[in-house]
């Protein structure tokens, strides 16, 4: 079966980015998958996405004077400090979930689509939790800087993060008292795979990570008093080795190369590995010296690539499926934040990441109940429908209370209402020269590039609204986004 | 208005809805009579989430050091109620002492796990999935105990939970239960007339695309939220129930344990117990729903004869500090203890000594019990499950059940 040329389009944008948007249809079938690619591609240096609020800069500031003036040590057990502290958690851990809106919003806008893509990939794969926005929103800059870049450099940037430090306890890694957490997920999870190193690795490694550690604003500081530098032995190599030499040691080591390119492989491409194609891309990889772009293009140029068994059989995780709504639905939100419920109430809720092992996507996003808040989204967005929606507590952000808007909530019996102005004008228009016996196909392939549903479109055309264009769109629309085949990508 | 809301709202006309009996309800007399053991024996998780304080849930009276380093905190002798000459429980948990004198309640002390993490997503992630602190895993204890005893068995109602949306402990690599708050809200969503055409037409695919298996789950979801909502129909529980959340979610349990469902697990949380300032009141108001809760739920079982069947269990992600903060509450600990209530307890009362004060590790209780002995023993000897499938490695079995 060959594949059109649009349809290549379609599948390379919701795999390289979040789906075709409602403005760019019309161009869908003037670029072939090599330009488009290198349109969405574009690797610019990106803004830092701040959302540090006035009140948590301030707070900040104050705990660092504290600090300073050796205030902190001296009311180490005062009631002051704690209630700041407590504060500047609570203002933060609201200012990153606006950083988090932010970066939902750059998903569904912005034109380097793929640097989103791959920067919710590294997201997901150098998973941290920081009740700090500053920490949190530098390491995010620090993924979104090198998601297309090299990957050593990246994991040698996310090494040194205070948010990542933090997270894996590296503060307390020190010469008499070595903490192997830091040393352990660097290698379990950010570059060899469980079973690719020995125990032993892991306390010899930890030794080298000691000091390793960063000052309240963020910078990273070597601690010399606190590092051990006696002699190591790692991978069957001894010497006096430092943290980079171990990270360099990592990256020396192919395992890495094959542990990313299969982890991307499932990503991008499908759930299901081919293990001649990892090897290959693995070498590339490794022989590139880690270079990302590189090993993309490889990826998106390849004629496997639009194989129709690669195509539409990846589940969108809760965040694409908003995006991919999003841009292909354009709409103003009234409450942007209601994005959070939902993509949380569907198991993904951006910089909490369910443990440091990340999202384990495929199947496990779906359930029962997650399936059914999935089908019903579109509906709730076309008409403003109260929807009940009990979120679990997390005390992590919450701290034994409420967040202001889930209180109301709550108080409201978990009702919530998506209130958005849909601008069906910008999607009508893409079918403007669409005639009568072909639209149901061409919204088809609009919302799930995918020839193979018939079944469903029969069920889609049964439902539809003949009353007008307009009404016949917009009811074939929403009746395919409330499909299965829309969870798909 | 433009579109037709009808198509994806089902409103009442319950009365006329005809059931459709699902396949696996046939099959439950013939073949697959050992998932369902003698008297459907069934386990209820009610998961105190947040971090409860144990000390202040079991009280250790007599014990100085508990009132040394808790000046405000501590509760007095007076302000228990005695189930020992050393041992009180909260005062609002005055029917957990009733059931203690019964000899239908046991509480295990000092239960937790080595290298102890004192965030509670992490410390809730290896308490739901039964995973060491060192591992990560992907599937949860139940959703294993599921994959283990129910893979391709379509029965997708053996585990239940009552919430809206579902708990990693539930997940399993194949299998999952099923998460809903009301059981009508979920049978009327899943019941749209849109849904359920789209469902009928895809009943005759047998392709095996990725998106089959939504539409498999699709399946499941429309013929279990039916079947959920008329068992809860067939026998409602009559007893007195608080008008919580809780009460609300005891009551549902009550009506499918006593009607004939092949639910063996249901799952049912409370929170937050995160009480890191006035941890008094907040303990107070929670206890207090949890005491009315499952006050009324253990004497509905009773009266229906079926409280042999039944064992309830609490946990919570850890324990919190001995010492108490200066904001009047505790911050993040480490071992628990954990109650387990039902009329088919083997050994009853307090099962192991209460947590030594005197015996700190960073002023934190030592764990005595991994917690995974008490799913190993819960999985073995009350669900009749393999546990070393479910669990993965070989434990040692206790006696209570």
């Amino acid at each position: 079966m060959s594949i059109s040329n649009q349809s290549k389009n379609l599948h390379l944008l919701s795999r390289a980015g979040f789906g075709i948007s409602a403005k760019d249809y019309s161009l869908i079938d003037i670029h072939s998958p090599k330009k488009l690619l290198e349109e969405i591609g574009i690797n610019s240096k990106p803004d830092l996405l701040d959302k540090a609020s006035p009140d948590s800069i301030a707070m900040a500031k104050e705990l660092l004077e504290m600090k300073e003036q050796g205030k902190l040590m001296q009311n180490e057990q005062g009631e002051n400090k704690k209630d700041i502290r407590r504060e500047f958690r609570r203002q933060s851990n609201e200012d990153i979930r606006q950083l988090s809106i932010a970066w939902m919003d750059l998903m569904v806008n912005d034109k380097a689509q793929l640097r989103e893509k791959m920067s919710l990939f590294w997201h997901g794969h150098f998973a941290c939790r920081d009740a700090n926005i500053f920490y949190t929103q530098q390491l995010l800059h620090i993924i979104r800087t090198n998601a297309l870049g090299n990957f050593g450099d990246m994991l040698k940037a996310v090494s040194k993060s205070a948010a990542m430090l933090g997270f894996l306890n590296n503060q307390q890694n020190r010469k008499q008292h070595p903490n192997e957490n830091f040393a352990r997920e660097v290698m379990e999870l950010f570059t060899l795979g469980r079973g690719n190193y020995t125990e032993q690795d892991i306390k010899e490694a930890a030794r080298a990570f000691t000091g390793w550690n960063f000052e309240r604003n963020g910078d990273f500081v070597m601690r010399k008093n606190m590092h051990d530098d006696g002699a190591k032995t790692i991978f069957g190599k001894t010497g006096n080795f430092t943290g980079e030499d171990v990270l360099n040691m990592l990256l020396e080591n192919k395992q890495t190369a094959r542990y990313i390119v299969t982890k991307l492989y499932k990503y991008l491409v499908n759930d299901t590995i081919d293990p001649s194609k990892i090897e290959l891309l693995a070498s590339d990889f490794y022989e590139s010296n880690y270079d990302i772009n590189a090993l993309l293009k490889k990826i998106f140029l390849s004629d496997w690539f639009y194989d129709p068994k690669n195509i539409g059989v990846k589940i969108k995780s809760p965040v694409e499926l908003m995006a991919s709504l999003r841009r292909k639905l354009p709409m103003a939100m009234n409450k942007p934040d209601i994005q959070t419920v939902f993509t949380r109430a569907l198991g993904q809720e951006l910089f909490h990441p369910p443990n440091v092992a990340g999202w384990p996507g495929g199947k496990s996003w779906i359930d029962s109940s997650s399936l059914m808040i999935r089908l019903v989204i579109p509906r709730l967005i076309e008409d403003d429908t109260e929807f009940q929606l009990a979120l679990k507590s997390d005390d992590d952000t919450m701290m034994g209370g409420y967040r202001k808007e889930m209180k109301k909530a709550i108080l409201n019996n978990n009702r919530f209402k998506i209130k958005a102005t849909i601008d069906w004008g910008a999607i009508n228009k893409n079918f403007d020269n669409t005639k009568r016996a072909f639209l149901m196909n061409d919204i088809q392939q609009y919302l799930v590039n995918k020839q193979t549903s018939t079944v469903t479109q029969k069920i889609v055309e049964s439902i539809v609204d003949n009353s007008s264009r307009e009404a016949y769109i917009k009811s074939a629309a929403i009746a395919w986004m409330s499909t299965p085949e829309f969870q798909m990508c | 208005m433009l579109f037709k809301r009808k198509d994806f709202i089902q409103l009442g006309a319950l009365a006329s809805a005809s059931i459709m009996m699902p396949k696996f309800l046939h099959a439950l007399g013939s073949t697959n009579q050992q998932m369902v053991p003698k008297g459907n024996r069934v386990l209820i998780v009610l998961q105190m989430s947040g971090g409860n304080d144990g000390l202040n849930t079991v009280i250790p009276f007599r014990n100085d050091i508990y009132y040394q380093n808790r000046p405000k905190l501590a509760i007095d002798k007076k302000d228990a109620i005695s189930i020992t000459d050393e041992v009180g429980l909260h005062k609002e948990l005055s029917s957990f002492a009733n059931l203690y004198q019964e000899g239908n309640m046991s509480i295990l002390n000092n239960v937790g796990y080595p290298n102890p993490d004192r965030s509670h997503f992490r410390s809730m992630d290896i308490w739901h999935t039964a995973a060491d602190s060192k591992e990560y895993l992907t599937t949860g204890w139940l959703g294993r105990y599921l994959d283990a005893q129910c893979h391709g068995c379509n029965k997708p109602t053996q585990a239940l939970e009552l919430d809206d949306t579902l708990s990693l402990s539930m997940k399993g690599a194949y299998e999952k239960g099923i998460a809903f708050k009301d059981a009508y809200r979920l049978y009327n969503t899943s019941q749209a007339k849109y849904f359920k055409a789209l469902n009928a037409a895809h009943q005759e695919q047998h392709a095996e695309a990725p998106v089959d298996y939504l539409y498999k789950t699709m399946t499941e979801t429309i013929n279990s939220a039916e079947y959920i909502f008329k068992q809860t129909k067939v026998c409602p529980a009559k007893g007195d129930y608080p008008k919580s959340d809780l009460g609300n979610s005891f009551k549902t349990i009550a009506s499918l344990v006593l009607s004939d469902i092949n639910t063996k697990v249901y799952y049912v949380s409370i929170g937050s117990f995160d009480t890191h300032v006035g941890q008094q009141d907040k303990q107070q108001r929670l206890f207090k729903e949890m005491n009315e809760a499952i006050d009324a739920f253990t004497k509905d079982m009773k009266a229906n004869n079926r409280f042999e069947d039944v064992l309830l269990m609490t946990f919570s992600e850890f324990g919190r500090r001995v010492a108490a903060n200066a904001s009047g509450g505790t911050d993040h600990g480490t071992a628990n203890n954990m109650f387990l209530i039902g009329g088919g307890l083997k050994q009853k009362g307090l099962l192991n000594p209460m947590p030594d004060l005197s015996d700190l590790q960073d002023g934190d209780l030592k764990y005595k019990i991994d917690f995974k002995n008490v799913y190993a023993t819960v999985l073995n000897n009350w669900l009749g499950a393999d546990y070393k499938t479910i669990l993965g490695k070989e434990y040692s079995l206790m006696n209570f059940v």
